[in-house]
């Protein structure tokens, strides 16, 4: 499960709503037993891809190794990736399958006229095939709400 | 002795070890020692064909092995050799 605060939710939304072109960064945070995941930072990155950069997203090596750096001098773990998907669902491509990587959570935001219709988070299997991560957010109280029972706070 | 560093999601199969001393004359080595001491690599640091994955990057010192020799680069005593994933994808097509 991945746990998510209300201002990670809305960083990623404002680093990935208002362009046109698929948007991506790093997920950091602590890992519980069970794989609970708690992101608490994100990085953003520029996307470096020689693609159409609508259909497609690539990070260097230099931001990778950045943010492997920042976990670090944070006491912090580099948990996984976020990126947009443009005018197409949160679902995983066979591009996105292909360059998975084990153990990361894979965070896809939904954007369709500006504004984040849908997040969903996947990680990859034994047989290099993804798997859905339920997403809940973490209130003020911290009590945990399910995200896609609450979809309308995404929009 | 080369120092390799092990990106975050490879460490599940390096008992989360991060950093390991490896005695390698060429990039080749470091990667046949890693798999015989963590046989679970294999599959993520050499394809079918046995060559390094596209999505695998490595990097000895500051420089990508891909501009150098490839899987037969030197590793000089002392180097440090990162293995960086390529992260990327994309929309459904």
């Amino acid at each position: 499960m991945l746990l998510l605060y209300p201002i990670i939710v809305n960083q990623m939304k404002a680093a990935v709503q208002f362009s046109d072109e698929e948007c991506c960064g790093f997920l950091f945070g602590m890992e519980e037993e069970g794989n609970v995941r708690t992101i608490s930072a994100i990085m953003s990155a520029k996307n470096m891809s020689s693609f159409n950069k609508r259909e497609t997203f690539e990070i260097s090596a230099e931001d990778y190794m950045d943010a492997e750096n920042f976990a670090d001098r944070n006491h912090l773990k580099l948990l996984g990736i976020y990126h947009s998907h443009v005018g197409c669902p949160a679902s995983p491509s066979e591009y996105d399958r292909v360059a998975a990587q084990p153990f990361f959570s894979y965070v896809i935001l939904s954007i369709v006229e500006n504004t984040v219709a849908e997040m969903r988070s996947w990680t990859i299997n034994d047989e290099f095939k993804f798997e859905e991560e339920p997403i809940s957010i973490i209130n003020i109280n911290q009590q945990i709400h399910g995200y896609r029972n609450h979809s309308n706070s995404a929009a | 002795m080369a120092t390799v560093i092990i990106p975050t999601p490879l460490r599940k199969f390096t008992n989360n070890t991060a950093r390991l001393n490896v005695q390698a004359k060429t990039v080749s080595d470091m990667i046949q020692i890693l798999i015989t001491q963590f046989p679970d690599l294999r599959k993520h640091l050499l394809d079918a064909s046995g060559s390094v994955p596209s999505f695998i990057n490595i990097f000895v010192n500051d420089d990508d092995i891909r501009n150098l020799q490839r899987e037969q680069t030197v590793v000089m005593e002392g180097a440090t050799v990162s293995i960086v994933p390529a992260i990327a994808g994309g929309r459904p097509l």
